[in-house]
């Protein structure tokens, strides 16, 4: 897995590629918990455009980031799933509880 | 390494004849099962060993023979509670304790065993009537 950040007014997007598992799942936490808990950051958005696959430590950094975001009263979107990414999200019953758009237009609209 | 068994496995179910999203049903199950074993039977030990085999099988079920994948999963960890394999409610929105429940809506068939010192996991998902797909 890879990550990149990139910054659009008061909103950081994350660029993530690859696959998040057991030994990548960690550093995408880290990296998007820092934003929201110590930097503030009132949105904070996932690009998972170039991501493959995500399994279920995954989908616990994704929800732990929500948690973080609804905490700080900021908001955690993610856009850009693949089918499969999709399919694991509706597995675990979450889909409905993320904010989920098509592309990154729709993610940073006001 | 789990990428590594990702990558083969796609490319076994597909040539036994899954659909794509079969596929990717039998890759997430094992996928997390393998997670289990390193978080919990193995403390997070990633270099402990993990034998894994792979057969396609015929399976009773309903008095009719169906043909099947088979995936044994055996491991010289600590002894797993039954407990903990009961997964949890999709009602509370928290992370932790999704892996089963994914293996359990992957496979047909999950069953845990403890014999001679060693945890046993097998999965049993079955074959579908289809013509093998080109790509997963």
């Amino acid at each position: 897995m890879q990550i990149a950040s990139r910054h659009l007014d008061k909103i950081t997007i994350f660029d993530v590629s690859g696959d998040i598992d057991l030994a990548t799942s960690p550093e995408l936490r880290k990296s998007v918990l820092r934003e929201l808990r110590e930097l503030h950051t009132p949105r904070v958005v996932l690009n998972l455009t170039s991501v493959r696959y995500i399994d279920s430590s995954g989908v616990a950094s994704l929800v732990e980031s929500l948690k973080a975001s609804r905490d700080a009263g900021g908001r955690f979107i993610m856009f850009g799933l693949n089918t499969t990414v999709r399919q694991v999200l509706q597995l675990s019953k979450l889909v409905r509880v993320f904010e989920i758009y098509d592309n990154e237009e729709q993610a940073v609209a006001p | 390494m789990l990428c590594v068994v990702r990558g083969a496995l796609s490319t076994l179910a597909q040539t036994l004849g899954f659909q794509e999203q079969e596929c990717h049903a039998v890759v997430l199950a094992v996928d997390e099962a393998l997670t289990n074993i390193i978080r919990h039977a193995y403390k997070g030990k990633n270099e402990r060993p993990i034998a894994a085999s792979f057969r396609r099988i015929q399976v009773s079920e309903n008095g009719s023979k169906r043909a099947a994948l088979e995936i044994l999963l055996e491991d010289r960890g600590v002894t797993v509670d039954p407990k903990e394999l009961c997964g949890r409610s999709l009602e509370d929105v928290r992370p932790g304790g999704l892996g089963l429940h994914f293996i359990r809506e992957s496979m047909d068939r999950v069953q845990f065993h403890r014999r001679n010192g060693r945890n046993q996991l097998r999965l049993v998902k079955f074959i579908r009537d289809s013509k093998p797909q080109t790509s997963c």
